[in-house]
């Protein structure tokens, strides 16, 4: 039920970054065609991600039907948020245990590589797409993200 | 007084944007082949991205650095002296560089490029760095992190180049540019394709009870507990079993960083002209708060201001730091 | 012909147990050449100087050309003054593992060791021009690459050498992993390494053998085998194969590997036989054929 509401909004999201930061492909190499499976740990669905450049797909699927997935990356959703827009540290996230991964080290690697070579902020471009709600809902996302994890360890 | 000027990484166009921005005095970067150490997935510069990042790093007045710190196997050297040649016509400021070879053929074709000697060649004594200085007209040695300060400002005294000392990131315990340890297990080597423990290689299990293994090309590397901080599996960071020492011990060195940051007014006085920040393989935000830190403490202490060391203390927050060997050789 | 030649001893062997090692391969081990000398830790140099001009003495008497190699490590003051003595020698030959030796060398004469890195035709060539006589190229090198380097080295007029039996060096240091095993430090480590002739192992802790510790040094569990690829390294233009000193009959490795390239022994029975030499420790080529070094390849490489 969840999943059939945010698909739109994520087949939106992940054309409108394809289009404005081609390079990212490059540096995913092979793993464009990888499945990789983001799982936000306190989401009700799970996303399937494949970065094919020609068949792109990023799809919300509940967790008992996600696809055999060859990368699997696991954590809160706001740590998620933060590590598409290098606002953390991926390695100290994984260090720290907040991040698991498991599956395909090298298309994980890739993958974060990528993404770490896009300026400015993906989740901000996102939330502007949906105009004054958009960035609404990501600054309440954040506001209850730092009051979760004080403490938290920034690298 | 030394320059004290900040040498930072650069994995990619985007880091390197970063790591000018937040103030380093010269960025260091490799292309996305075997020719430097941090070969790894998705990292690094493309001919076309290294050109327009050295034009933004010298519009803000920052120097840019190129790594081809491996060992060309013979038969493929072509590769080293087409980056060479490359990176001297984007007009980058130095090359690192560990191979006699790649070294000799710099000197001799491009000898308007600085050349600094990498820590790859392992040049530990006032006599191996002057080989390179006389040799090949070496003008800086970034020394392995095995010496302390007396000794560096020893070596300082009877060698003719500047001096680079890392200071902070990743700590390697071996020599660099003598391991051979990740093309052991598989097949892939640190020398001369630029890789250690390849992402490839690594497979992360975890366990009914909550612990994970780390595994390299199917080699346990270490276990950690549900709530013990991880490591990557390097296999100079892993547990192993010896016959008196059954239960599993850090045979090499624990899961740590190195963090110099008290040192740094010691190093300055030492006569250290550069210090490196480690970690082309870490993100954006590792390199914008890592090289922020640094910058203001350096100009702290360059002004005579007292730095705030605690707030580079804290960069390595919740994981293990050590001074390695540049505090006492008791660490040998 | 081919020549063999015995690497230094890695380990702290004692100097009774040197001694008598030394004796009996002047007498009874078909190697052409000894390379002799602390290379690991400076800290047990002393204990082998005494006895090494009677040692040298014995093994030319045998007809063996000995040749002295330098530390790998060079650091201290005391590791660049052996470095600096050894470069003033005019005899025996001397083999550098470091760069500090070049440097005290100028271009006399002299061998490039296995920590020097010469993994390619320019490197080499540079150190032609510059003294070198002998190459032994890194022992990771794999098959194509030593093909390429030998054929440049010998159009130099080098000798070139390539470990084909015993550990591999995997890498030094500057800490002493045996004294650390012990809870101890390098500068009191009380020698604790000669109680491993062999090497202290190293496993998984799911048990699976994986590393010796040897005082700094880090080498392979498996012993480097190449005896099914020394026909193609002496097709290739290699001239001299390297045995290092291990803990079994090194006498019979030598005669073994002799025997083959002499091709007096078959070599399906003389490789069971080299096993069966190794007791338990695996052989391995992995490192020739371009894969993970501890694995064993079977296929020969044809000729």
């Amino acid at each position: 039920m969840a999943c059939t509401v945010v698909q739109p909004l994520l087949s939106r999201i992940v054309r409108r970054i394809a289009q404005e930061h081609p390079s990212l492909f490059a540096r995913l190499g092979a793993h464009q065609s990888t499945d990789f499976l983001i799982d936000p740990v306190e989401l009700p669905f799970a996303l399937h991600l494949r970065p094919d450049p020609q068949a792109l797909i990023f799809r919300a699927v509940p967790r008992d039907a996600a696809p055999d997935a060859g990368a699997t990356i696991r954590g809160q959703f706001l740590l998620l948020l933060e590590l598409l827009d290098s606002e953390q540290d991926g390695d100290a996230a994984f260090f720290s245990r907040d991040l698991e991964v498991s599956g395909d080290t090298e298309a994980i690697v890739r993958l974060r590589n990528a993404l770490d070579d896009i300026d400015g902020s993906i989740a901000e471009d996102t939330a502007a797409m949906f105009g004054k709600p958009g960035r609404a809902i990501l600054s309440r996302l954040r506001r209850s993200y730092s009051d979760d994890t004080k403490g938290y360890p920034q690298p | 007084m030394s320059l004290a000027e900040l040498i930072c990484p650069a994995g990619t166009p985007a880091a390197l944007r970063t790591a000018v921005d937040a103030g380093a005095d010269a960025v260091y970067c490799g292309f996305q082949d075997a020719t430097n150490a941090r070969n790894f997935p998705g990292l690094n510069f493309t001919p076309y991205e290294l050109a327009a990042s050295v034009a933004y790093a010298h519009a803000k007045g920052t120097k840019v650095l190129l790594a081809l710190n491996t060992y060309p196997p013979a038969g493929k050297v072509d590769l080293w002296r087409h980056a060479a040649d490359t990176g001297a016509q984007f007009g980058v400021d130095a090359f690192i560089v560990a191979d006699m070879g790649v070294a000799q053929y710099i000197a001799q074709t491009h000898p308007q490029v600085r050349l600094h000697l990498s820590v790859q060649a392992a040049a530990s004594s006032p006599e191996a760095i002057r080989y390179y200085c006389e040799n090949f007209g070496v003008k800086r040695v970034v020394l392995p992190r095995i010496l302390t300060i007396p000794e560096i400002r020893q070596i300082r005294k009877e060698i003719p180049c500047e001096i680079e000392t890392f200071i902070f990131g990743n700590h390697g315990l071996m020599v660099e540019g003598r391991c051979s340890l990740t093309n052991y297990l598989t097949g892939q080597s640190t020398n001369m394709d630029g890789v250690c423990s390849p992402a490839s290689d690594v497979d992360y299990r975890r366990h009914e009870d909550g612990s994970m293994s780390s595994q390299l090309a199917g080699f346990t590397i270490d276990c950690f507990g549900p709530n013990e901080k991880a490591g990557y599996p390097t296999i100079c960071k892993g547990r192993y079993t010896a016959p008196h020492r059954p239960d599993g011990y850090y045979a090499f060195e624990e899961p740590i960083s190195l963090n110099l940051s008290r040192l740094l007014p010691d190093l300055i006085d030492a006569g250290v002209h550069a210090f490196k920040i480690e970690g082309r393989q870490r993100s954006k935000s590792y390199v914008r708060g890592v090289v922020s830190a640094f910058r203001q403490a350096v100009d702290d202490i360059r002004a005579g201001r007292p730095a705030n060391i605690a707030d580079l203390v804290a960069l390595t927050e919740g994981q293990k730091q050590t001074q390695g060997a540049f505090e006492t050789k008791k660490w040998r | 012909m081919t020549k063999l030649t015995l690497g230094p001893i890695a380990y702290h062997w004692s100097p009774e147990v040197r001694r008598d090692f030394y004796a009996k391969i002047a007498d009874e081990a078909p190697v052409d050449e000894v390379y002799l000398g602390e290379v690991i830790c400076s800290k047990r140099a002393p204990f082998q100087e005494a006895d090494l001009p009677d040692i040298i003495e014995r093994l030319e008497r045998g007809g063996k050309t000995v040749i002295l190699s330098s530390l790998a490590e060079v650091m201290l003051k005391r590791e660049r003054k052996a470095t600096a003595d050894l470069a003033e020698l005019d005899s025996p030959e001397i083999e550098f593992n470091n760069a500090a030796g070049l440097f005290a060398r100028g271009k006399r004469p002299h061998r490039i060791g296995p920590f020097m890195n010469a993994y390619n035709e320019a490197t080499i060539a540079w150190m032609a021009t510059n003294g070198a006589t002998h190459v032994c190229l890194p022992t990771e090198l794999p098959g194509p690459a030593i093909a390429v380097a030998a054929k440049a080295a010998r159009d130099l007029g080098l000798g070139v050498e390539v470990q084909a039996f015993g550990r591999a060096s995997l890498a030094v240091s500057a800490r002493c992993y045996h004294a650390r095993a012990h809870n101890r430090t390098k500068d009191n480590c009380l020698f604790v390494c000669e109680d491993d002739p062999d090497g202290m192992p190293l496993r998984t802790t799911d048990q699976n053998p994986i590393l010796r510790v040897n005082g700094i040094q880090t080498q392979s569990e498996s012993y480097v085998d190449l005896l099914p690829e020394s026909a193609r390294l002496v097709g290739d233009g290699v001239t001299h194969l390297r045995l290092m000193p291990q803990v079994v009959d090194m006498v019979a490795v030598a005669t073994l590997f002799r025997c083959v390239l002499d091709e007096t022994l078959e070599l399906d029975q003389a490789q069971e036989s080299l096993e069966n030499l190794c007791g338990g420790t695996k052989v391995s080529n992995g490192f020739y054929h371009g894969t993970a070094g501890y694995r064993r390849i079977n296929a020969a490489a044809p000729l």
